[in-house]
């Protein structure tokens, strides 16, 4: 993928991918080829022709026919293994039991497949930024679950880029196979968007530091073997970058509880995590005594290719085509009503638009320059477009959503179903994905990113 | 041009503000919504013997007046408590019915044991086909003999799992689509069925069954096939209601997020102090004042009569739809992790002004009936 040069039009997108979320539809974008044809799915490969248009440098965002075929193999992979129960509770948007990620992450492993950004040595894939989008936008597409990202891709990186030989082999085989679940001990009451601000403590006592605090919004802790937390070894005074370090904590060590939060709509998703003069032996801090803020900081620009879910809203806003297409209102569908159409093409135009920001990112990945403040913008757009997805399919549900019945969403359930599945659970993820734009860096905070770092204010 | 409350609507205000500020705590609500009961029957009694019960019904029908205004006095504040025990379904949309359509004999058997609090009623209106459009109705009545013979589907009928009976839209001709009857059916009447569920925001409601039920043909309510236009009307006044229930919600999530920003230290400072903050909670209070001022509009219009209420209701659904999404999704927002959590109240005003976005009619629809209206 050259830069974009402007030089010539930019003529051939991704047109299998677009058929796919446009299928048939009599409004569908046509993008004609440089012969002046459609471009099918059935037409050979235009990126040669458009390489060589008239000797100029060509924008092209083509997959190339070795990505095409990575493509196709996942596409197979996901096909033959993708269980029917995960695939159908992932596409409504439920939460997933922990056995539920487990087998489709050992799945992954089986595959190679698990660890899509660790380097082979470790037994990664190995992927470019490319290949990795385009396994994160098949599995979306398809309806598998995103791995769950504190193991895999959050902790691992950081024991494979600063641990020594001890730890790595001592934690990530158990990472890669998903033997062991971990959580992420970060957020603290009174640390939030201020993360630095943290007091959890870590005492020096001979071989161990004695841990002491509380952290929150702590995901899935009741399901975790292990948490990595950032603790404050240093005194209160000291600078963040010389106080704050990286430990590895043992969940079952004496002195840790948990205070379960449920989220707005009902579901234990989170928990404060309490520290009461917890023993941790010092061969489990990774790196050196108080750089734990540089590690972290490493590790918040390192996850960072799937951050726009441009698959997944994707995914879900085929699915709202669909509903709105079966939902009668008036005389008409909800989809033909003049109002509804106008919000979806909005919504449809803007994830267009994002596509191609993130394609431009993966661009500026290939060609060697670090992800920036770029994932801000991904970040931000990612998560109101996700959101405004929600909107419309608790819309298309309407009055359908009220009805609170979660258990019916279950696999087992056999009592008297109210309404369908996905009117009454598209209420609870409109509910629950309001947290998306205060997570990870609340968007307020992206957005001071982007005014110091990019606009230099 | 006097916008400001009579001394009844001042008392009658006084007397739900302080219930809900001194009883109706969000801990107690909370226990009622979690507990298997559809609501709390002492607060039902409470309300009976402060006369909130009285103030949907005209003077004829043994009420304070029937007035919006009153109405909105009441709902607004129960807006603020997340109030849960339902004036709305009993008292304003089946009692609504019942004073719009119902002989002197049907209101008087009916109305006096609502008003007196030891009757429970539900308008069971909506089918999973319907959307919004109140004369698309599946739900038949055979007409055999002294009696209709019922079937069909009610969906999500609110208070339907307390209700004693229900008033029913249903049809009575198939050959005159869009014609509707009422009946009024006992809830333990032989082949009808409830399964009854809390909604999000905390309401009770449930599905109702009639498979081939006995409905007497004294049970019905005004004239054979011409009620729709009695439904329009009660769902307007009802509309009317909870658009002022959210604006109490919003002035409430407003009054809780300016609060916390005040006590939420980061960085070393309030977070009331970034500015980021502030002009988003400029923002929700300007929602908020508009909400208001279209809320008073369309009550005043409802109070005339004037045959403009339609539209008039139309137009502050819409608006307060919009300023409802906006101020809840702020509210959340800017609380942060704590606004998506079951145990903050915000989380839960929140909930209910989506809810009251779609009740009766969604933001959109609302847009296009003003503009047919």
């Amino acid at each position: 993928m050259p830069a974009l040069t402007g030089h010539g039009p930019a003529r051939n997108v991704r047109y299998h991918c677009l058929k796919r979320i446009l299928p048939g539809t009599p409004s569908g974008l046509h993008y004609p080829s440089g012969s002046g044809t459609v471009h099918t799915a059935s037409s050979p490969c235009l990126s040669d022709k458009l390489n060589n248009y008239g000797g100029k440098p060509q924008v092209n965002n083509e997959y190339t026919l070795e990505e095409q075929q990575f493509r196709s193999q996942v596409r197979q992979f996901l096909q033959d293994k993708l269980p029917e129960d995960i695939r159908r509770k992932s596409l409504l948007g439920m939460h997933l039991e922990k056995d539920d990620c487990v087998r489709w992450q050992k799945i992954l492993y089986q595959q190679g497949w698990a660890a899509v950004n660790w380097p082979e040595q470790h037994g990664g894939t190995g992927w470019t930024a490319t290949q990795k989008n385009i396994f994160e936008t098949e599995c979306a597409l398809a309806g598998a679950p995103e791995v769950v990202p504190f193991g895999l891709k959050m902790v691992a990186p950081v024991i494979f880029t600063f641990g020594n030989e001890d730890q790595k082999q001592r934690f990530l085989p158990d990472i890669l196979t998903s033997n062991v679940w971990w959580c992420q001990g970060y957020s603290e009451p009174n640390a939030g968007s201020d993360l630095a601000s943290l007091k959890t403590t870590a005492h020096r006592d001979g071989e161990h530091y004695v841990v002491n605090g509380t952290k929150t919004w702590t995901t899935l802790a009741q399901y975790a073997d292990w948490i990595f937390c950032l603790v404050r070894t240093g005194g209160p005074q000291e600078k963040n970058q010389t106080a704050i370090s990286f430990l590895l904590i043992d969940m079952h060590s004496p002195g840790i509880s948990l205070s379960p939060i449920l989220t707005v709509d009902g579901y234990r998703e989170v928990n404060e995590v309490h520290f009461d003069n917890v023993q941790v032996p010092v061969e489990n801090r990774i790196g050196e005594e108080g750089k734990g803020w540089t590690y972290a900081k490493v590790l918040l620009t390192h996850e960072r290719t799937n951050i726009a879910r441009v698959a997944h809203s994707r995914c879900q806003l085929q699915r709202a085509r669909e509903l709105a297409s079966d939902t009668v209102d008036g005389h008409q569908t909800l989809m033909e009503n003049p109002a509804f159409a106008q919000k979806f093409a909005e919504i449809e135009i803007e994830l267009l638009a994002l596509e191609y920001t993130e394609l431009r990112t993966l661009d500026a990945i290939r060609t060697g320059q670090a992800p920036g403040p770029e994932s801000s913008i991904l970040k931000i757009k990612g998560t109101e477009l996700a959101q405004s997805i929600d909107e419309l399919h608790m819309e298309i549900a309407a009055c359908g959503g009220l009805p609170y019945v979660p258990w019916q969403l279950e696999q087992d359930f056999d009592g008297e179903r109210i309404g369908t599945d996905s009117a009454v659970n598209s209420w609870l993820r409109y509910f629950n994905n309001r947290k998306s734009s205060i997570y990870g860096g609340s968007n307020e905070i992206q957005k001071n990113i982007i005014c110091k770092a990019v606009l230099g204010l | 041009m006097d916008f400001s409350f009579s001394e009844e609507q001042q008392l009658l205000r006084d007397s739900v503000t302080r219930f809900i500020r001194q009883d109706y705590t969000f801990d107690t609500r909370q226990k009622t919504v979690t507990s298997s009961e559809p609501f709390n029957r002492e607060y039902w009694k409470t309300f009976a013997e402060l006369g909130w019960l009285l103030v949907p019904f005209s003077e004829d029908e043994g009420g304070l007046g029937g007035f919006a205004v009153d109405l909105i006095v009441v709902m607004e504040e129960f807006g603020r408590g997340m109030v849960v025990e339902p004036l709305l379904a009993s008292a304003i949309l089946a009692g609504g019915l019942i004073a719009e359509t119902g002989s002197d004999d049907q209101k008087h058997d009916w109305l006096t044991p609502l008003m007196d609090g030891s009757l429970q009623l539900a308008f069971a209106f909506a089918e999973p086909q319907q959307r919004f459009d109140l004369g698309n109705v599946a739900t038949s009545a055979e007409p055999a003999g002294d009696h209709y013979i019922l079937s069909g589907h009610k969906t999500v009928v609110l208070n339907g799992g307390a209700a004693d009976a229900m008033v029913v839209s249903v049809s009575t001709d198939s050959s005159k689509p869009g014609s509707v009857s009422l009946l009024l059916v006992d809830g333990k009447a032989s082949g009808v069925t409830r399964t009854s569920y809390k909604t999000v925001d905390g309401h009770n409601a449930a599905e109702v069954y009639f498979d081939r039920v006995r409905v007497p043909r004294a049970n019905l309510l005004g004239a054979e096939s011409e009620t729709l236009p009695a439904i329009e009307k009660v769902i307007d006044r009802a509309t009317l209601a909870i658009c002022a229930e959210a604006v109490g919600a919003m002035e409430s999530a407003l009054e809780k997020t300016v609060e916390y920003t005040k006590t939420r230290k980061q960085f070393g400072v309030s977070i009331s102090t970034f500015q980021a903050l502030q002009h988003r909670m400029a923002d929700m209070f300007i929602e908020c004042q508009q909400a208001r001022s279209i809320l008073m509009m369309a009550a005043m219009q409802l109070d005339t009569s004037n045959g403009a209420a339609p539209k008039a209701v139309s137009a502050a659904k819409s608006r307060i739809g919009k300023a409802a999404r906006r101020v809840g999704q702020e509210a959340v927002q800017v609380h942060g992790g704590i606004g998506v959590t079951d145990e903050l109240d915000v989380a839960h005003l929140f909930k209910r002004l989506t809810a009251i976005q779609y009740l009766f009619g969604s933001t959109d629809y609302h847009t296009q009936r003003f503009i047919s209206a």
